[in-house]
């Protein structure tokens, strides 16, 4: 089976968030939740860059370990899900994510949080692949599901799929990784892959 | 002439190549073939090295986002994971172990003098109300809190991930909301009892002998001695810590990022597990551990000659006030 993983490469990235839109749509996501982002760094200084950034679908994913109830699991492609019938918005893989891709919407008062949700990398959750129940509703204003599962339907996540620059890439790790080397012998230069160190212990021709 | 010609065409040939042979490599490098623009751009290893998060410009309105990469969850996940449960275990099932073989060899304390039947006034009900609200939130957040920690383990193989993902959503609920009736009653506590709590002299002589329940004599001690004392600032600091981390944890953002509440969490871990040990010991001496201990908080009201044996001082104090009837008492029948 593959290794579905994300590269964002730096020296492409137009900072145009078209990703986080084509998100937000293609899953339906709750006002208060970005799946994606676009961070720039140094902006407006020599050596700016951008990066699109999303979860990563980390190796040993540190959310799924402190999980106080298990409601993780990586399926054999690689992607992290997590099943939000068994979430209880405790907002522990929240403070484990070295990306910030957990989040909540607020639910009532005191500051109880609702399911988790985050980028599924457009392969949906445990329910029955391209269910109504998979995709989900909002109920109390909450989003019950998980948006698209464009993975059952043989397609890449639509952030990548769609990029402009084509600075961001999804796909099965070896394979993208490879092109990205590719990139990086003929125009002779790099920025290293952002995250894949911190996500995957593991660094691409830097 | 002719040879001349070739002479002169022939070093100004070689010249030429000489020349072009010289110039040629100082010409190819002022013309680059590309140009490096990561030469100067941040790298992401060298801004890790130096911070503990990458942060930049977002153009979402939401401040969150603006946070790229902050890896120290790591060390976070380790401590949640293994050092937590370790301090946990060892404190938790070292304190049990520590009472029963206390149980096993002291025994009960008892009232030596047997009881009097007559009883003065320990705690009003003002207090008592106070004692077990606190109390029963106490011991509420203590299991939904050890649940967090330990219940993925300990529970999940006994009754299923979906009805332990059940009980741990009302165990968040409990903990969450149980938090201000405990966090009003660890204020109110530390009001009430503030004024007979500050360390003396006698506290001193209390601990140099074993405060009569390690050693053999009945030191002298005021309306709290200094056991007693301890349980309070354990209660009130421990209480106070854990109430404002767990508020943190709670409002997310309000007053601290991600590695504030990671900070948060690990206070409010460790203090959690130490009171919960504490409160252990506490319970034991209040109930099997000594004889008449419990009707203090239970009745309000403790014989006399409880008072005698633990809070000579005390005792005398009310005696003065005339809130308890004195003088040297036979056992009752």
């Amino acid at each position: 089976m593959a290794r579905m993983k994300f590269l964002c490469d730096a020296d492409r990235c137009i900072e145009c968030n078209a990703c986080v839109t084509a998100c937000k749509n293609e899953h339906d996501v709750p006002w208060g939740i970005n799946r994606r982002r676009v961070v720039t760094i140094n902006d407006g200084k020599p050596g700016e860059r951008s990066v699109s950034m999303a979860c990563m679908h980390c190796t040993d994913a540190p959310c799924a370990a402190v999980c106080p109830v298990n409601c993780f699991y990586t399926t054999a492609d690689g992607v992290v899900l997590h099943s939000k019938d068994l979430c209880i918005g405790c907002g522990y893989c929240f403070y484990a994510c070295p990306f910030g891709a957990p989040q909540y919407p607020k639910v009532g008062n005191f500051g109880s949080r609702g399911k988790m949700d985050k980028c599924t990398y457009c392969a949906g959750g445990p329910e029955t692949d391209l269910s109504a129940a998979e995709y989900g509703s909002r109920e109390n204003g909450q989003f019950t599901g998980y948006g698209s599962n464009r993975l059952a339907e043989g397609k890449l996540p639509l952030c990548a799929e769609m990029c402009s620059t084509k600075s961001l890439l999804a796909g099965d790790g070896e394979i993208i990784a490879q092109i990205y080397k590719e990139r990086v012998v003929r125009r002779g230069y790099t920025s290293g892959a952002w995250g894949w160190q911190t996500a995957y212990r593991e660094t691409i021709a830097s | 002439m002719a040879r001349m010609g070739l002479v002169l065409r022939s070093l100004i040939a070689a010249l030429c190549l000489w020349l072009a042979a010289a110039a040629t490599p100082p010409a190819a490098a002022q013309q680059p073939t590309s140009v490096n623009p990561t030469a100067q751009s941040v790298k992401e290893q060298e801004l890790l090295k130096e911070l503990q998060k990458i942060q930049g410009r977002s153009s979402l309105p939401d401040a969150r986002t603006r946070v790229l990469e902050q890896p120290a969850g790591r060390e976070w996940r380790q401590f949640h994971q293994v050092t937590l449960r370790w301090i946990g275990a060892i404190v938790i099932l070292g304190m049990l172990a520590v009472l029963l073989l206390f149980y096993l060899i002291r025994g009960m304390v008892r009232i030596e003098a047997g009881r009097s039947g007559r009883t003065l006034v320990r705690f009003n009900a003002f207090e008592r109300f106070v004692h077990w609200m606190t109390a029963t939130c106490f011991i509420v957040l203590a299991l939904s809190g050890l649940n967090v920690t330990f219940g993925k383990e300990l529970l999940t193989p006994l009754i299923g991930p979906e009805a332990f993902a059940g009980w741990a959503q009302w165990a968040k609920y409990a903990h969450n909301y149980l938090s201000f009736p405990f966090s009003i009653g660890v204020v109110l506590m530390f009001l009430m009892w503030i004024a007979w709590n500050f360390p003396s002299g006698t506290d001193v002589r209390w601990i140099k002998e074993g405060g009569g329940i390690v050693g053999k004599g009945h030191p002298p001690a005021r309306r709290f001695n200094a056991g007693q004392k301890m349980i309070y600032w354990v209660v009130v600091l421990g209480g106070g810590a854990a109430a404002i981390t767990g508020y943190l944890l709670m409002f997310p953002f309000y007053a601290t990022d991600v590695s504030g509440m990671q900070t948060a969490q690990m206070v409010h871990g460790i203090v959690g597990m130490l009171f919960i040990a504490i409160m252990l010991a506490h319970i034991y001496i209040g109930t099997i551990g000594m004889q008449g201990a419990f009707e203090a908080m239970g009745k309000g009201e403790v014989d006399v000659n409880w008072a005698r044996q633990h809070h000579s001082l005390w005792l005398d104090n009310e005696i003065r006030k005339g809130r308890a009837s004195g003088g040297s008492v036979a056992p009752a029948e």
